[in-house]
């Protein structure tokens, strides 16, 4: 369960993100939508402790993100915005190294990698090594690094970004998966249609504000539009510039 | 936090081991440059001190009639007199424009002021802004004033005078100078090569901690992991000091085995270069490795992207040439006050003990103890950055 409670974030004089607060629960997907530039990633990458927020606090499942960085992470899964594997090590050697990092016994390694491996059908080239993969085998690896160490929560920033139909299709179809096992899923896109084929909650974002967090039937209702494109660019049209 | 450290160090050995361009910076550019480098001086220096004392010279001569005997004089000596074209001012103009290095003139009435006992004049014509003009005028001068000596000697003979009476003073030069020493001034090349060594093994490494991960992506899941940056660095900075360990480690063996095919004993050179010295040097150079690959970490970290890092670093490759360079312009002796700056500390110290001579284990202590600490210092400077927002780009 990921808690977001007014967190501000400015770089030098640019205002990324001002007073965003919303909550994604466990057993649910949470699209983050929003125009390019209007703060996805930057919340994103507050909740997996990359960045400090400048004011406003968020929690992973009850665990501060600025009071205890460390045993926040441990509660989350990455996959930041075009993530890079090693291209050096084998698909299978990039996922070991993270399963290490985050702290599995050498023991168990092998044997949840071989797990996260089928389950997102990486064995055609798990023995691979990663230079030269297609964009939808390198997300395909970043993500099973991300997912290694069994996090209950999954923050994924663009997942879908370069992917082709049938690996965007396989992504939905896992993070449904996850979602299923009670895992909290917070994923960040500016593509309508896969949000809309994917969310139980959506926090539409622009300009560093939140603009619109319900479900989606209620933010149909709320906005006055059925169409979830037409309530989309609705909800972003009711919030002033930055 | 150490065994989360071993596994970044584990996995940047194997990462690096599997890349070519590391590899070639680490075991071959720095171990082969050196001592190639070096072998290609040594030869150079061999080859023109055996020339300038038995290579037969050619010297043009203008009116090389006029004075028969000194030209046989010449040729005794391995001078070899050849007519040269023209007058006087077409030697002048030869020698300006440097069709010909050196050229003599005889003037007509050479052998008139001989026999009359007047100082004879010759004219050596010669470029002293050239270098290898100026060998060989020094060359022919000495020749000259020898035949002259010679001619004053058979004077005083006749008049019945001992001609030792004009040599009131025989300098008779005895070089002190051990085999090992006269080593030192090109052995002294070899620290830079050392040190050069080190650090483009280590330089790959110490892009990829922060420019490197970052221009690939993988710098943000990295830090997103449940680790503390601390933890990366240092398990980063280790394998750099690995690599840059291994590299030195080779250098000193190619340095070795090529001093064996070096044909130093023409240049009167037996460099103390056993494995025992071998040894030693590493030691000596050891605590350098961490500081260099702190700097260059350091260094790497404000750079934007891989190819400005690797500008910065090649300048840095520089760097440590400065104290070492300064130094011997200069020609101070070594000093307690040198021991403190590392690089030239290091140097000194292998200079000594190429020289097989007897090294200050004080020095020592101060050489290991101050690089240590500066390396330890700019470690800890590269954690704090590593911590910092601004490291994502």
């Amino acid at each position: 369960m990921i808690r977001v409670d007014g967190i501000h974030k400015s770089f030098g004089k640019i205002r990324a993100i001002s007073g965003v607060s919303f909550e994604a629960p466990d057993g649910r997907v949470t699209g983050l939508l929003g125009p390019n530039g209007a703060g996805k990633s930057t919340t994103l990458r507050v909740l997996y402790t990359v960045l400090k927020p400048d004011a406003g606090s968020a929690s992973i499942d009850g665990i501060d993100v600025v009071e205890d960085p460390l045993r926040a992470r441990q509660r989350i899964g990455a996959l930041p915005h075009g993530a890079g594997l090693y291209p050096q090590l084998t698909a299978r050697e990039n996922i070991a190294y993270f399963a290490r990092l985050c702290g599995i016994d050498k023991a168990e390694v092998d044997d949840r990698v071989d797990e996260i491996v089928r389950l997102l059908e990486i064995d055609g080239f798990a023995e691979r090594r990663t230079k030269g993969f297609s964009q939808g085998q390198r997300t395909k690896v970043a993500l099973a690094r991300a997912l290694v160490h069994d996090p209950q929560n999954i923050i994924l920033d663009e997942p879908s970004n370069g992917l082709d139909v049938m690996a965007t299709r396989s992504l939905r179809e896992l993070i449904l998966k996850l979602r299923d096992t009670g895992r909290c899923v917070l994923f960040s896109s500016h593509i309508m249609q896969e949000v809309a084929a994917l969310c139980d909650d959506i926090c539409i974002i622009a300009n560093g504000r939140v603009a619109i967090d319900d479900s989606v039937e209620g933010i149909r209702t709320r906005t006055g539009c059925d169409d979830l494109e037409d309530a989309f660019v609705h909800a972003i049209h009711q919030v002033p510039p930055a | 936090m150490m065994s989360t450290s071993f596994t970044v160090f584990v996995k940047e050995i194997v990462d690096n081991l599997r890349d070519r361009r590391t590899l070639a910076s680490a075991l071959i550019m720095g171990p082969i440059f050196g001592p190639a480098l070096f072998a290609f001086a040594i030869n150079l220096s061999i080859e023109q001190s055996v020339e300038n004392a038995a290579r037969a010279m050619e010297v043009p001569v203008v009116g090389a009639q006029y004075a028969p005997n000194l030209m046989r004089y010449l040729q005794s000596e391995n001078i070899d007199v050849v007519d040269a074209p023209g007058d006087r001012a077409q030697a002048i103009e030869a020698v300006t424009t440097g069709s010909s290095d050196v050229m003599l003139v005889i003037p007509e009435d050479f052998g008139a002021q001989l026999a009359s006992t007047t100082p004879a004049r010759v004219e050596l014509l010669s470029d002293q802004a050239n270098t290898d003009a100026e060998r060989d005028a020094r060359r022919l001068r000495g020749t000259l004033s020898s035949y002259s000596q010679r001619l004053a000697a058979i004077r005083l003979l006749v008049r019945g005078v001992n001609p030792a009476v004009i040599r009131p003073i025989n300098i008779d030069e005895i070089d002190v100078s051990t085999p090992s020493g006269r080593s030192a001034l090109l052995l002294g090349m070899m620290s830079y090569f050392f040190i050069f060594a080190c650090l483009m093994g280590g330089m790959y490494l110490a892009i990829d901690t922060t420019a490197g991960e970052r221009e690939r992506g993988s710098l943000e899941p990295l830090l997103s992991l449940p680790v503390t940056r601390d933890q990366l660095i240092f398990g980063k900075i280790a394998a750099t000091c690995l690599f840059m360990a291994l590299s030195l480690l080779l250098s000193l063996i190619s340095f070795f085995l090529a001093l064996k095919f070096m044909p130093l004993q023409e240049l009167g050179m037996t460099p103390n270069f056993g494995p025992a010295v071998m040894l030693a040097t590493f030691l000596l150079f050891a605590p350098f490795i961490l500081l260099g690959a702190a700097l260059m970490t350091l260094v790497a970290s404000f750079t934007k992207s891989y190819r400005e890092a690797q500008t910065w670093l090649s300048v840095l490759l520089i760097a440590p040439t400065l104290p070492i360079l300064i130094v011997s312009l200069l020609t101070l002796r070594p000093q307690l006050e040198f021991m403190f700056i590392p690089s030239l500390s290091q140097h000194l110290l292998l200079v000594d003990l190429v020289k097989n001579e007897p090294v200050n284990s004080l020095h020592v202590a101060i050489s290991v103890v101050s690089t240590l600490i500066l390396g330890a210092l700019l470690t800890w400077v590269c954690a704090r950055l590593y911590r910092r927002e601004g490291l994502l780009g």
